[in-house]
């Protein structure tokens, strides 16, 4: 009922258009602009292509999920800091590593790598033998909460490995760190 | 020819010839004036004269005033010797096989003197004569004739600077041997460490391993092991991460061959040599602890000699074998101590204020050198196999890692500056202290090695 009095009103409204407009040069605009309307409809024509296009998920703001950068993202960093000639780990390193191994809990296929690094205040070989004991204070931390002592190897680099150049108290405590790289990603 | 001048030549000659004989049969029971106190330094270097070799060819001119550079070069650097600049010289010998003019080098207050001739025999090989003079006991303290071919003439020049060492201070030489080391490039925060090579004084420094970025603390195997009929190879160890983390490697300078130390799961570091090449000592970590171990190269074995709770690393042979000197924090902080060669016996060796870190034992067998860290200074410094004794040699933001001359009485070591900036290179003290000097090196340096003396 309602498309047929929507053509009606089409038709009378064109034919209408047709007989009050004096200048031809328009008219013939407005005819050919309608005229498919009064072509025959096409037979059978072929189902119209649906593109189906994603809306992109609403995702928290960060790193994706199960990466290096969403361990560091969600644990507030991916390095322990140790004070001067030690190994043991201080609260504030076992609030970080309480939240590492949260994530390496979640993410259960994941590997990761501790490098066990040390100041440039202390001769070579002797750090590269604290930053294993550094390294090594962080896996036995995992493995106390529960994380599978296989899924972590560790690594002593040392005082090769500064990440502050400087040489002052600042960089020296920013170099005395344990850094946990996810070797292998992780799926929840 | 003048007959008078003919017969003086003979003369010459003659007496040439007996001083020869002389020197050649009974030149350790020869009693020369000249001699330098090297346990005490000397108060004022010797001074000597070191004219250009004598060059009957054009293809060896060069090598006969390099020669001259490189031995003089060489005797100024231990401290012990000041060369006179050649414009001074008054006399200028044609012919190294009369005796000098030993008024005219007394007159420049010269004590010693060297003429050396280069021969070349055929284009593929050099001969090279020198003869030592004592100015003032007018007599000739060595001579020798030395071959090789053109382009290992440097080592030649070594060796005669070896062999000037020996007659006039009584001590074996060191100049005619090699350095391993780390060379350095990129910023402190992406440092790459490379493992190389170079002669005792800088010269022919190339990479001994491309793939590596981070190789560190190589050292040399005391002796030169056969390969098959008159080959000689020299053998290093150092660590490397290529396995992912540090584990002890053994190269052969010559060949290239190398291999990965035991097969060991842990991380491997601070390894050494035992005095007859046959044994490795190095710290493996296990649950974190660094231990002491020895492993034998024949029966491919590991033992372990230390079983503390604590930090056990950088052990260190004394020459015989018997003990072995380390660094470990069991008492507190990092100290010194010593044990038998079979890990019983530990006694602590260090008791002064600071941190004592990487001894090293002396060729000698009568000092032991150290890295000690105190008050934010590092020292290199020695004391004696009972820690009796200590005398600080060195004092900077970072002086670390002695190593040995072939003779126990120069000290290599690394230093590095302060800051973002920061530079390592390569440094040489006596047991004085007194002389202090870099080591020329292409880039950064690190982590020197003294080989022994070349074969």
């Amino acid at each position: 009922m309602k498309i047929k009095f929507l053509l009606m009103s089409v038709v009378v409204l064109t034919l209408s258009a047709c007989v009050s407009t004096p200048d031809p040069a328009p008219v013939k605009q407005q005819v050919q602009t309608q005229a498919p309307i009064f072509e025959p409809e096409p037979e059978a024509p072929e189902a119209p292509e649906i593109i189906e296009v994603p809306v992109e998920a609403v995702i928290p703001p960060g790193p994706q999920p199960g990466t290096s950068e969403h361990f560091k993202y969600t644990s507030g960093d991916d390095r322990v800091y140790f004070d001067y000639n030690k190994y043991d780990l201080t609260p504030r390193a076992r609030e970080v590593l309480r939240s590492q191994a949260n994530w390496l809990e979640r993410y259960d296929g994941a590997i990761i790598v501790v490098g066990g690094n040390a100041d440039e205040r202390g001769t070579r070989e002797y750090n590269l033998a604290l930053g294993a004991r550094r390294a090594d204070a962080v896996k036995a931390f995992f493995v106390s909460q529960g994380i599978e002592p296989g899924r972590i190897t560790t690594v002593s680099y040392g005082k090769e490995r500064p990440i502050d150049g400087r040489s002052n108290e600042e960089a020296w405590a920013i170099n005395r760190n344990a850094h946990s790289a996810v070797l292998v990603g992780g799926t929840s | 020819m003048n007959k008078a001048l003919c017969r003086a030549r003979i003369f010459s000659v003659l007496a040439f010839v007996a001083i020869w004989s002389l020197s050649m049969f009974a030149s350790s029971t020869a009693h020369a004036q000249l001699e330098i106190d090297i346990v005490h330094g000397a108060p004022e270097p010797v001074p000597v004269a070191i004219p250009d070799f004598l060059s009957s060819h054009p293809a060896t001119d060069q090598i006969a005033k390099d020669m001259a550079i490189v031995i003089a070069a060489n005797l100024e650097r231990s401290g012990l010797f000041s060369v006179l600049d050649q414009s001074q010289y008054i006399e200028k010998q044609t012919d190294i096989d009369f005796q000098p003019r030993f008024a005219d080098w007394r007159l420049i207050n010269i004590k010693a003197l060297l003429s050396g001739a280069i021969v070349q025999e055929n284009p593929n090989r050099l001969k090279v004569e020198f003869r030592l003079w004592d100015i003032y006991a007018q007599q000739q303290l060595e001579g020798k004739r030395l071959a090789t071919t053109p382009d290992n003439w440097r080592r030649i020049a070594h060796k005669i600077s070896d062999y000037i060492y020996k007659r006039l201070t009584g001590e074996s030489g060191y100049f005619d041997s090699r350095i391993v080391y780390i060379a350095e490039s990129g910023p402190k925060t992406n440092r790459r460490k490379r493992l190389a090579i170079m002669d005792a004084d800088g010269a022919n420094a190339r990479n001994l391993l491309a793939n590596s970025d981070l190789v560190l603390t190589p050292r040399f195997s005391p002796v030169f092991e056969e390969r098959g009929a008159r080959k000689k190879v020299q053998l290093i160890t150092y660590l490397s991460w290529e396995t992912g983390g540090p584990q002890v490697f053994l190269q052969e300078i010559e060949t290239g061959n190398r291999e990965l130390l035991g097969n060991f799961s842990g991380m491997t570091i601070s390894p050494r040599f035992s005095p007859d090449g046959q044994k490795l000592i190095f710290s493996m970590v296990k649950r974190g602890n660094s231990d002491i171990y020895v492993f034998d190269r024949r029966s491919r074995s590991t033992t372990r000699l230390t079983t503390n709770q604590a930090i056990d690393v950088s052990p260190s042979f004394s020459p015989n074998g018997r003990k072995i000197v380390f660094n470990s924090d069991r008492g507190g902080s990092p100290q010194l101590y010593i044990m038998n060669a079979d890990g019983s016996n530990v006694l602590r060796l260090s008791f002064g204020d600071g941190r004592y870190t990487a001894p090293a034992w002396s060729p000698r067998g009568d000092l032991i050198a150290f890295t000690k860290s105190n008050k934010g200074q590092f020292h290199i410094g020695v004391m004696d196999n009972t820690g009796k004794g200590e005398r600080l040699l060195t004092n900077s933001y970072l002086d670390e890692g002695p190593t040995w001359s072939p003779n126990g009485r120069v000290i290599l070591f690394t230093r590095e500056t302060r800051g973002v900036n920061a530079r390592a290179s390569i440094w040489s003290v006596d047991l004085t202290g007194r002389n202090l000097r870099r080591v020329p090196t292409p880039g950064g340096a690190s982590d020197p090695a003294w080989s022994p003396i070349l074969p």
